[in-house]
């Protein structure tokens, strides 16, 4: 509540530091400027996730219908609208946001593992109708024939579409963003009454609060976030296919946040680096890649129950 | 016009009948304790009551307003504050923070994104003040699940509270509390109910903390309604000796 609170605010300037100088030193680690582009944009998939996760108490199963619509919706946009990059986006996180909007009243009622269920059950219709709609989409073989287009802000042009270092500069000046305006709302009364759901839904509902309404809210923020973060992932690939509606793409979105840690704000962005460095290393190294990321989620969960940043849970005071 | 008026409330399990035709009216500002033994239905009265299960049967009024089809949440901000039998409150917040939360919903602000600066202080204020009350200061900074259990229930009689409520019922407040527990939560139900001069339903089974707090007392067996009547008519009640004064005591 205090001013400025060293220990509080020296996680937030190490991750600052950490994500800016990124282009900097990420190929003299083994790595490259675009998995450092993966990495950010799956990090703020993982968290805007965690805003309905962890901070509310809800699990969804579902989230990559929302990461898909965004990303869809910014290629539809780019390939059969406008070659415009920021229209794309607002395009994209628009659809997400609307589309969750609509099927939240339809699915709030629910908690635990129906609520899961029932959000696989929407997304799994998502991923059908990309499949499927060849003439528009793609289908299987996913949408091609765009790319994402420089950004002219009249005075200057960024350009986005060459020089990888300026596409991430542009991806995490967005992170950024959401990312701020995640935390302000977590640190809001209304961010409270989500943590409060999260820790006891009846003392919630007697204490006044619309519990369904709550949820609903939490949800369409979170989505919409989620739909930001697809629209990036589609631009940083030139391409969009329906595994990114896929259920197993939800599945990882939730075991980012599990690896990293649900109840810490920067756990899934931790996660979400694990997992995509861990990927991209392993699926050159091996076909089973996967079964070693398993092991890896199983060592973690068994090592780490709150997850790898859960160590940093903070002290109560006397 | 009463504050409370409930009529004829009846549930059924199935074919349990939980509670049977019972009816009270509490006056404003008065207190009273509902008795009788365990699986008597004090609880459940208490669910019907605040919305939580449906009536089977019968009427809830406050202030001559049927409650029918308000949900539990709304009856809430009319004014309905309670505490349960289990207590429930949010164990991996500080206790200033499960304070504070119900503080920043009385004061309307559920759904703001923030806390307006010329709020902040009256807010704080009224955090410490509560915390004060119910003898919490001490402890403000621990998890409210590493709590002793007397704390843990003053904890969420505070939050209820913090509401501002019109009318609080508490489910066993002192319910396996030692003496001096025991004596702590009786003497802040009474100071709250003096210097607010708020209406209070409590259920209670200690009989000592009973006959200090009540005004009046309803007494159910098996679902029903035994007796009613200031503690010293209940106390002269043959019936209420015989089915449960006796017994228990
Ligand atoms: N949700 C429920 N479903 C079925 N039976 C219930 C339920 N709640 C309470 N009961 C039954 O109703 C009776 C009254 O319970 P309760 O109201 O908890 O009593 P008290 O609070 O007086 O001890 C008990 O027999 C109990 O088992
Ligand atoms: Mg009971």
């Amino acid at each position: 509540m205090s001013g400025f609170d060293l220990r509080k605010q020296a996680p937030n300037a190490a991750v600052w530091l950490i994500l800016l100088s990124m282009p900097l030193w990420i190929d003299a680690v083994g790595g490259y400027t675009q998995l450092g582009t993966q990495v950010v944009v799956m990090g703020l998939a993982a968290m805007s996730l965690n805003f309905l996760l962890g901070y509310t108490g809800v699990l969804s199963f579902g989230h990559a219908a929302y990461f898909g619509l965004g990303a869809y919706g910014v290629g539809m946009t780019i390939r059969y609208l406008v070659p415009s990059t920021g229209l794309g986006l607002l395009v994209g996180t628009g659809v997400g946001a609307l589309a969750a909007a609509i099927i939240g009243p339809m699915i709030v009622r629910l908690r635990g593992v129906y609520f899961a269920m029932v959000t696989i059950a929407f997304a799994q219709v998502f991923y059908f109708i990309a499949f499927r709609w060849n003439s528009v989409t793609g289908g299987d073989d996913g949408l091609t024939n765009w790319t994402r287009e420089p950004i002219n802000f009249g005075f200057a042009t960024l350009h986005i579409e060459k020089d990888p270092v300026t596409f991430y500069y542009f991806v995490l000046a967005i992170f950024a963003v959401a990312v701020a305006l995640m935390a302000l709302l977590l640190q809001s009364p209304f961010g409270r009454t989500l943590i409060a759901i999260r820790e006891n839904e009846r003392r919630t509902r007697f204490l006044g609060i619309n519990v369904n309404f709550h949820i609903w809210m939490s949800w369409v923020i979170s989505c919409t976030f989620m739909a930001l973060s697809g629209s990036l992932y589609a631009l940083l690939n030139n391409f969009v296919d329906p595994r990114t509606l896929y259920w197993t793409q939800s599945g990882v979105f939730v075991i980012m946040c599990v690896l990293g840690g649900m109840r810490s704000f920067w756990g899934p962005l931790v996660g979400a680096a694990i997992y995509v460095v861990l990927q991209d290393y392993l699926s050159s190294a091996t076909p089973n890649w996967m079964s070693f990321i398993g092991l890896v989620f199983v060592v973690a969960v068994l090592f780490f129950p709150r997850g790898v940043l859960g160590i940093f849970r903070r002290k109560s005071t006397e | 016009m009463s504050f409370l008026k409930i009529e004829n409330v009846t549930k059924h399990f199935g074919s349990l009948v939980a509670v049977d035709g019972v009816s009270m009216s509490v006056e404003k500002g008065e207190c009273r304790a509902v008795i009788g033994p365990n699986g008597a239905g004090k609880t459940t009265f208490f669910n019907l009551i605040t919305g939580m299960l449906d009536l089977t049967k019968g009427r809830v009024l406050l202030e001559d307003h049927d409650l029918a089809g308000i949900k539990p949440s709304a009856r809430v901000r009319m004014g309905m504050a309670r505490t349960f039998q289990i207590t429930e409150i949010f164990p991996d917040l500080t206790v200033r923070e499960n304070i504070q939360i119900p503080v920043e919903i009385a004061a309307g602000l559920h759904l703001a994104p923030r806390v307006p600066k010329a709020r902040r202080a009256e807010l704080r204020a009224r955090i410490d003040q509560l915390m004060e009350e119910g003898g919490l200061t001490r402890i403000a900074g621990r998890y409210a699940g590493e709590l002793s259990h007397g704390d843990q229930r003053a904890c969420e009689i505070m939050m209820a509270l913090a509401l501002n409520p019109r009318l609080l019922l508490l489910d066993e407040p002192t319910a396996g509390m030692g003496d001096d527990e025991t004596h702590a939560i009786a003497r802040l139900i009474r100071r709250i109910h003096r210097e607010q001069n708020l209406t209070i339903v409590l259920i209670e089974h200690d009989m000592r903390v009973v006959f200090n707090l009540a005004d009046k007392i309803t007494v159910l067996a098996e679902g029903r309604p035994l007796a009613e009547g200031t503690p010293s008519e209940i106390t002269a009640n043959a019936k209420v000796q015989a089915a449960y004064l006796g017994g228990s005591a």
